[in-house]
């Protein structure tokens, strides 16, 4: 499973990418891969505030379906709209094309509650 | 001795050898001494023939041969001898759902074509494949439209069924939903109080088409009124109405139910019925139910598909979209195999001589001295009329006569104790409607 | 095939219409009428009933196919029930009839049947009274949280919580949370049975009731079912057992005397109602006596003259879940099955149901993981783990087995169970039937090391191979006047639309 080094990440399998204020966020190669072919996402609306944690964003696939949470507090500026037409973009690039939204960030220094790319990788082979 | 059992005492002794057990009892042996039952004093079995006599001789204490004036959503048609047939093929009826679309195409196939004679019958973008009935689909039609908005009020119309309303409140008496109710004006829905009621925490509007004192209504501006405050209207509607009538979804209506008992499916005393479902495509997968897809499979071969699973609660469990876990799927198939024998004329001409039975009888009965007809609103083979007296009370003194005359309409409306709802459908002669009318007068100048 | 919308030829008809005997011509003004006819085909009776027919012949049915799918207890449907629901006596009977003054003398003997199969039903679970009103299992099961509801209404009680077992079917948790409660979910022992330590540690005063499957939705009869019951009761919670394995303890225990409240039945499963291609189903619900006063309105009682009727005075009564009493016509079926088997036939039901799981499971364990190795009730669960570590997973022998004219197990559920292979075989299979699966299943594990690629290709022998199931749920196509013009759903594109989405 690819585990990118410079993003943080959730339980949940969200990553988080941080550039200045604004927090980008999709769902890791290991989500994506235990969801299998993504059929349908259903995106955040711009403009809403959402608190750490909060599930913003639900994902399904054939089999599965997946509530997504967002890992930070803040304001949704931008959502990945490519995704209603193409959501296979999650399964062929889930760190790159198939980010999910922007987060303008309220609160900063909420993202010690995440884990580094090490801590998610060590958690990941506890789950086997 | 159970016909339906194979295993011959011989080969109960061999399976029970490679089991390993001594006995069938021992094969219980999970079940503690204080499991077993306290008392299991059943009736001894009967032959196959003594049961079927025993059946039909209950049947005959059911005054079934009346002639049915009664409809209240529930409607006397005919069933063209096809349907029964095709039903009843065993590889529909004993096949279950279809979770391996491979050896379910039949089915499957089948269901599609149903969900696409709903829509172009409805004149909405997509279906589901049944619900149980009329009365629940409506309920889930008012949970989806709360899914959708994020609200939680519901705005009924008195025009709506007072069964399904009932049903409604039931449904939802643990949760945080508030209803109102408008009385209906003049038999049709009342725009100005629907409008007065509508505010920032209503859902839907529902409504009923032909509602149920057979009121036919086009609700575009009660919708135009509702959408501009983001609120969602569901519409109930008879199907063999809309051979004639305004669809939903000209009128822009956002969820459409009914019961779909008239396309094929007899009375059998409150069921089995056939619920269904359409709505715009934007809301598919807010909507409840099995739905069936078309796709192809690896040799591009057309194929058919349960699809949107993901929304069901085998897999969304606590946040599944609704509890239910299949369809109505043998309801369908008729219902599918009615719409496929009418076709597109037959399905005109058969509301055409709806239209035309009730009209005749409305005007025989208008002829009756101290019997009124409501005409304040058009109707479609359903209509109100005032009596001289207690319609329960002629109701009763009808059935005497060999007719179920109509609906009394006391006993969902207080007030209306000298209205019936009369219903007449293709079955009813013009000798059936004359009779009718004869037995009414005579009724009524008794009492 | 071609849909039956592509044999459409303008001008053709497969019913006639009764010429009208009316002298009216009767119209309803324009701005009511529909501006575009509905679509429905135009096709001749011989093509409707040939289109449908092939159609069918594309099913495997229990009629045509052995059908060992696990918890849905596939067996025979015996032809004279239904022949006995399409009497005119009983399917020419309006619902309003009983309603009309004086009504209930009109429909005796439908009372009757309502009536006595609840006399039957109690006696059989150990219930003191059942509605026959829900619709189907599902519809019962939300019928019965319902009541729970209304008995902690009725007393005070401030309850949050349903506990269901990690190995419940998805409608449990699906129902509480639709009746408005939050599931608590307990797991499941090495030895396939609800952990207590688990159960004890989550229950509190907030809990208001425990749904459960018994036997399990692994076949394994939950030992402690009376310690289990004694834990939720003693903090008034109430016990719903869901009615689905029902088949298995026919005579054997009932759930009314092992401490549940509240349970429904899927007559589709135990009385063999016919599952028709998914539905309609009945899904009677019983109850003891402390929550007789909410069961749903109306009540079939029997009166001191002996006549039947209907009893609405019920004031605490949860309401109407159904229009009228229930699905008659398939309780008419189950009510028929009962009358002919009997006390005797139904024990037999129940043993041969038991005997028959328990000899698939030893001739199977020996080539297949068995997860809980010990006496299953009416069906086993097994695993292609050591089969899927080849390659070969339990979808891919379900799809085999399609080829082979075997409708697969249930591989879906229980999610406990990885690669699970779920077989019920029912009592009314033979052992011959029973050891050609079995001979397939050792040729399937055969297979599995000799030639594993060869099963992603099943089933080759049908209609279709697999479907692309991603494409129909990416491009959505589920009516075809939709797919074929665009134009044809007139539905306009309201404010409404722009300001949700």
């Amino acid at each position: 499973m690819e585990v990118l080094d410079h993003y943080l990440y959730t339980k949940e399998h969200e990553w988080v990418s941080i550039e200045d204020s604004i927090a980008t966020i999709g769902i890791t190669d290991f989500a994506q891969s235990a969801l299998g072919d993504v059929t349908f996402i259903e995106l955040p609306e711009v403009g809403a505030e959402v608190e750490q944690f909060e599930q913003f964003a639900s994902i399904e696939s054939v089999k599965a379906a997946s509530d997504i949470y967002c890992p930070l507090s803040g304001t949704i500026v931008e959502v990945n709209t490519k995704l209603e037409e193409n959501p296979e973009l999650i399964n062929k690039s889930c760190y790159h094309k198939g980010w999910i939204a922007k987060v303008e960030m309220s609160s900063p220094d909420e993202h010690s509650k995440l884990m580094t790319a090490e801590e998610y990788q060590n958690y990941l082979e506890s789950l086997q | 001795m159970n016909p339906y059992i194979a295993n011959t005492s011989s080969e109960v002794d061999e399976m029970l050898s490679v089991v390993g057990a001594k006995s069938i009892d021992d094969l219980f042996r999970d079940l503690k001494p204080e499991h077993r039952p306290r008392s299991f004093d059943l009736p001894v079995g009967k032959s196959e023939q003594e049961v079927v006599d025993f059946i039909r001789d209950l049947g005959k204490k059911n005054a079934s041969d009346l002639k049915l004036f009664i409809g209240a959503g529930y409607y006397d048609h005919y069933i063209p001898t096809a349907v029964d047939a095709l039903a009843s093929r065993g590889e529909f009826f004993t096949a279950y759902t279809p979770y391996q679309p491979e050896c379910s195409q039949g089915t499957l196939q089948a269901l599609y074509q149903f969900q696409s004679c709903l829509c172009t019958l409805t004149g909405m973008e997509v279906a589901n494949a049944s619900l149980y009935d009329g009365g629940t689909a409506l309920y889930e039609a008012a949970m989806m439209a709360i899914r959708i908005t994020g609200r939680n009020r519901i705005i009924m119309d008195g025009g709506v069924s007072p069964i399904y309303r009932k049903m409604l409140r039931s449904y939802t008496s643990n949760l945080h939903i508030e209803f109102a109710e408008t009385p209906v004006v003049h038999g049709q829905a009342d725009r100005r109080q629907i409008a007065d009621l509508l505010n920032d925490q209503t859902a839907a509007v529902i409504l009923q088409n032909p509602n149920f004192f057979g009121a036919i209504d086009d609700h575009s501006d009660i919708i135009e009124t509702a959408h501009q405050k983001g609120i969602l209207v569901i519409e109930s509607v008879y199907p063999i109405s809309l051979g004639i009538l305004k669809t939903p979804g000209e009128m822009g209506v956002d969820i459409v139910t009914g019961e779909g008992q008239s396309l094929g499916l007899p009375l059998n005393f409150g069921g089995p019925y056939l619920g269904f479902m359409a709505t715009r495509k934007e809301f598919i997968r807010k909507m409840p139910g099995r739905i069936v897809g078309q796709t192809v499979d690896a040799e591009g071969r057309r194929s058919f598909v349960n699809t949107l699973q993901a929304r069901e609660q085998h897999i969304r469990r606590e946040k599944a979209t609704s509890n239910i876990c299949t369809n109505v799927s043998l309801c369908a198939l008729r219902a599918v195999i009615f719409m496929s024998l009418l076709g597109k004329e037959g399905l005109k001409q058969l509301a055409q001589l709806n239209l035309d039975k009730a009209e005749f009888t409305r005007q025989t009965l208008e002829k009756i001295k101290g019997i009124t007809v409501k005409r304040s609103s058009p109707t479609f083979n359903e209509f109100a009329v005032c009596l001289p007296c207690d319609a329960s009370k002629v109701v009763g003194e009808m059935v005497k006569k060999g007719f179920a005359a109509g609906f009394p309409l006391g006993r969902y409306y207080p007030g209306m104790e000298n209205y019936m709802i009369v219903a007449v459908t293709e079955k009813r002669t013009k000798e059936d409607i004359l009779n009718f009318a004869q037995a009414l007068k005579e009724v009524c100048n008794s009492g | 095939m071609k849909l039956i919308f592509e044999e459409s030829q303008p001008g053709r008809q497969g019913f006639q219409v009764p010429k009208s005997d009316v002298p009216i011509s009767a119209s309803v003004p324009a701005k009511y009428r529909r501006k575009v006819d509905a679509q429905w085909p135009e096709v001749s009776e011989l093509e409707v009933v040939r289109h449908f027919t092939k159609l069918s012949q594309r099913n495997f049915s229990i009629d045509t196919q052995f059908y060992p799918l696990g918890s849905c207890t596939m067996k025979y449907n015996p032809r004279f029930t239904e022949s006995l629901a399409s009497l005119p006596t009983f399917a020419n009977l309006h619902p309003i009839l009983p309603q009309l003054p004086d009504g209930e003398q009109l429909v005796q003997g439908a009372l009757q049947v309502i009536y006595e199969m609840e006399q039957l039903l109690c006696e059989m679970t150990g219930m003191d009274a059942y509605t026959m009103q829900p619709l189907a299992g599902a519809h019962g099961e939300l019928t019965g949280v319902m009541m729970i509801a209304a008995y902690h209404q009725a007393k005070g009680n401030k309850k949050k919580y349903i506990i269901v077992p990690d190995s419940a079917h998805g409608t449990n948790p699906a129902t509480a949370a639709i009746a408005g409660y939050e599931t608590i979910s307990i797991p499941s022992t090495p030895q396939g049975l609800m952990d207590l330590n688990q159960l004890k540690s989550k229950i509190n005063g907030d809990v208001a009731g425990l749904m459960m499957t018994c036997p399990n939705t692994v076949g394994i009869f939950e030992t402690e079912i009376d310690k289990i019951a004694q834990m939720i009761h003693d903090v008034d919670g109430l016990m719903y057992y869901d009615g689905a394995n029902l088949n298995a303890v026919l005579g054997r225990c009932r759930p009314g005397d092992v401490g549940f409240d509240v349970m429904h039945i899927n007559t589709h499963k135990t009385f063999t109602t016919p599952h028709g291609g998914g539905g309609p189903g009945a899904g009677p619900v019983g109850v003891r006596k402390n929550l007789i006063p909410y069961l749903p309105i109306s009540r079939v009682v029997k009166k001191s003259d002996g006549a039947f009727g209907l009893d609405y005075n019920y004031p605490h009564s949860i309401g109407y879940v159904a229009s009228f009493y229930g699905n008659f016509g398939i309780l008419l079926r189950a009510y028929a099955y009962i009358l002919m088997l009997g006390k005797e036939g139904l024990v037999q039901t129940t043993n041969h149901a038991v005997l028959n799981a328990n000899y698939m499971m030893h001739r199977l364990k020996e080539l297949y993981e068995l997860p809980y190795d010990r006496v299953c009730m009416h069906e086993c669960v097994l695993s292609a783990s050591r089969q899927a570590a080849r390659g070969v997973h339990a979808l891919d022998i379900a799809k085999y087995l399609i080829d082979q004219g075997i409708h697969p197990p249930t591989i879906y559920f229980p999610l406990t169970v990885k690669e699970a292979l779920m077989i019920e075989p029912t009592e009314t299979e033979s052992k011959k039937a029973m050891d050609q699966f079995i001979d397939v299943m050792i040729q399937v594990d055969r297979l599995s090391q000799e030639n594993p690629e060869m099963f992603s290709k099943c089933p080759q022998t049908m209609p279709i191979s697999r479907p692309d199931e991603v494409r129909a749920a990416r491009d959505l196509d589920t009516n075809y006047f939709l797919q074929n013009s665009k134009a044809s759903a007139s539905a306009k594109k309201s404010h409404l639309i722009q300001s949700l989405v």
